[in-house]
């Protein structure tokens, strides 16, 4: 596939806000802090949430059209995930506000972590349902989306506790060091599924011809179409196996060393840009079937 | 229930194109507007089509054959591209199985696109809509055109047959029979989907003789041989090549 810029962003985004919820509601949980302290973390995760919501619109050919998109939840996971990213923002919202008011909080927290989980699995499920994308049509794309998006949200929240409130820094930084560890072990499940693969479809179930040899010789255009744009990364095997280790070691192996080392703030900006990778990579990797029909223009 | 299709023929299919043209130039003719062409005449043509023509080569030289290979959307009865939809602009019809998107509903997502093995939809680039094959869902009914004509425009523009429209549920259509008799065949039958576009094989030609068919058996000059020789006296048939 040919990852999307506007994806890549949306899904990167949420994911860390999120996350950072789920670390701030923790805390609320098990230790405390000041009531200003949620309250700007709210404000953070807000504001990576409305980015990722932004990012999406870009995704789209007509925009305008976005909020006939809530119309099929029944069916679509892509429905379901644009009902519960706003549902999401405004338990934030509210969750944030609280804090400000100083109203009780622990219900609108409860819901919030019940909506980031669900949007966790929706944004996964979207990719995860597709079952003739085998490498995304796996539990563990799920897993990865939920351990990734917590990663990079808790190191979020160490990287502010360490500015905002430093008694919970260490702490965080364990909890996102524990996570990014996570990650690395479940994402390196996928890819080591993944390389494992044997792909379904065949050129010869593809135009139902039983013969071991078939060559195309021209697939309907002299040139490009959308199906040869939209389906294929159109960088070298090389550069995706790359993109693959620099990623192992941006999203996962430097900013764990960073949290190691006490330096939360690099460690998120250098694990962001690790998983905006990951998620090109995540795209790149997925083989179409449709390109079984596109491979000599002649 | 009715499911419309077509089943396409792929031993008389000869690759001329001809549904190509004639798909492109009705349906970019028609009430959901034109068809996106870029650079037609230019270096990098590009432009949204419901229907191509693909060429593959089976086999090494020099037993090699070439099968032209017609793809379009195949109207699946078990279509994975309609409850991805987040808007509900695709969908399949339950009167006659078409599968369409709702040009004024869809919000150019792509989705479909990827929850589609075969590759069936193509963005309209100018207009960022899905677009997709609609069987001529705009002519097949139009009481206007002679009973004749209420086919797809690519069905009624081949040269040689090779696509069959009709009703798969009807056990006695055209294309029903076809599939039944010929061996049709659905493509990428792994996922699911069932498509309702049907493929009718490759068939090998031979032209059988048998050594009777080339000297009788009742040689009639052999046979002649060995009649006896008429007297010179006998009456010869036309009195004149009597011995």
């Amino acid at each position: 596939m040919r990852p999307a810029w506007s994806v890549i962003l949306l899904t990167t985004l949420i994911g860390a806000g999120q996350g950072l919820f789920l670390a701030l509601t923790g805390i609320e949980v098990i230790g405390n802090s000041t009531r200003m302290f949620f309250v700007g973390g709210a404000i953070i995760s807000l504001c990576l949430l409305g980015a990722g919501l932004i990012a999406s619109f870009f995704h789209l050919g007509h925009p305008e059209r976005a909020w006939r998109s809530a119309a099929k939840w029944r069916t679509s996971w892509l429905s379901r995930e644009v009902i519960v990213l706003p549902a999401f923002m405004a338990a934030v919202f509210a969750w944030g506000a609280a804090h400000w008011l100083g109203w009780p909080t622990r219900a609108l927290a409860a819901a919030g972590v019940a909506l980031a989980l669900a949007l966790y699995v929706c944004t996964a499920m979207i990719y995860a349902c597709l079952r003739f994308l085998q490498e995304w049509h796996s539990p563990l794309t799920v897993v990865n989306y939920l351990v990734l998006g917590c990663a990079s949200g808790f190191t979020l929240a160490a990287a502010y506790a360490a500015w905002a409130a430093p008694a919970l820094a260490p702490a965080l930084a364990l909890a996102a060091l524990g996570w990014t560890l996570l990650g690395l072990a479940t994402r390196g499940a996928s890819l080591a599924r993944n390389v494992r693969l044997k792909a379904r479809s065949t050129l010869q179930s593809a135009i139902g011809v039983k013969h071991p040899r078939i060559a195309q010789k021209a697939q309907g255009a002299i040139a490009g179409s959308f199906n040869t744009r939209e389906f294929f990364h159109g960088r070298t095997a090389s550069a995706l196996r790359s993109v693959k280790w620099i990623f192992v070691l941006t999203a996962f192996v430097l900013p764990a060393t960073l949290l190691a080392t006490g330096l939360p703030t690099p460690a998120f900006f250098v694990q962001f840009a690790g998983l905006m990778l990951e998620r090109w990579f995540f795209f790149a990797q997925a083989n179409h079937p449709q390109n079984l029909y596109y491979q000599a223009v002649s | 229930m009715t499911q419309l299709a077509l089943v396409i023929d792929l031993n008389v299919c000869v690759g001329c194109q001809a549904c190509v043209t004639s798909c492109k130039q009705w349906n970019t003719s028609g009430a959901a507007g034109y068809m996106s062409d870029d650079n037609p005449y230019g270096a990098d043509p590009t432009g949204t089509f419901f229907n191509r023509v693909q060429t593959f080569e089976v086999g090494e030289f020099p037993n090699t054959e070439t099968v032209h290979f017609p793809k379009s959307c195949l109207h699946c009865e078990e279509p994975p591209c309609v409850p991805v939809c987040p808007t509900g602009a695709s969908y399949k019809r339950a009167e006659d199985g078409i599968v369409l998107v709702d040009y004024d509903k869809c919000i150019g997502c792509k989705y479909c696109s990827w929850a589609c093995p075969y590759g069936a939809r193509e963005i309209d680039e100018h207009q960022k809509v899905m677009k997709k094959c609609t069987l001529c869902v705009d002519r097949i009914y139009d009481q206007a055109l002679p009973e004749r004509e209420r086919k797809p425009a690519c069905v009624l523009a081949c040269p040689t047959s090779a696509r069959i429209f009709g009703d798969i549920h009807d056990p006695d259509s055209q294309a029903a029979r076809a599939i039944r008799e010929q061996g049709g065949y659905a493509l990428m039958p792994e996922w699911g989907t069932q498509p309702a576009n049907h493929y009718l094989p490759r068939r090998r030609t031979e032209i059988r003789l048998h050594p009777d068919e080339l000297e009788r058996h009742d040689n009639p000059l052999k046979v002649d041989g060995l009649l006896p020789r008429p007297s010179p006296k006998d009456p010869a048939l036309d009195d004149v090549t009597s011995w």
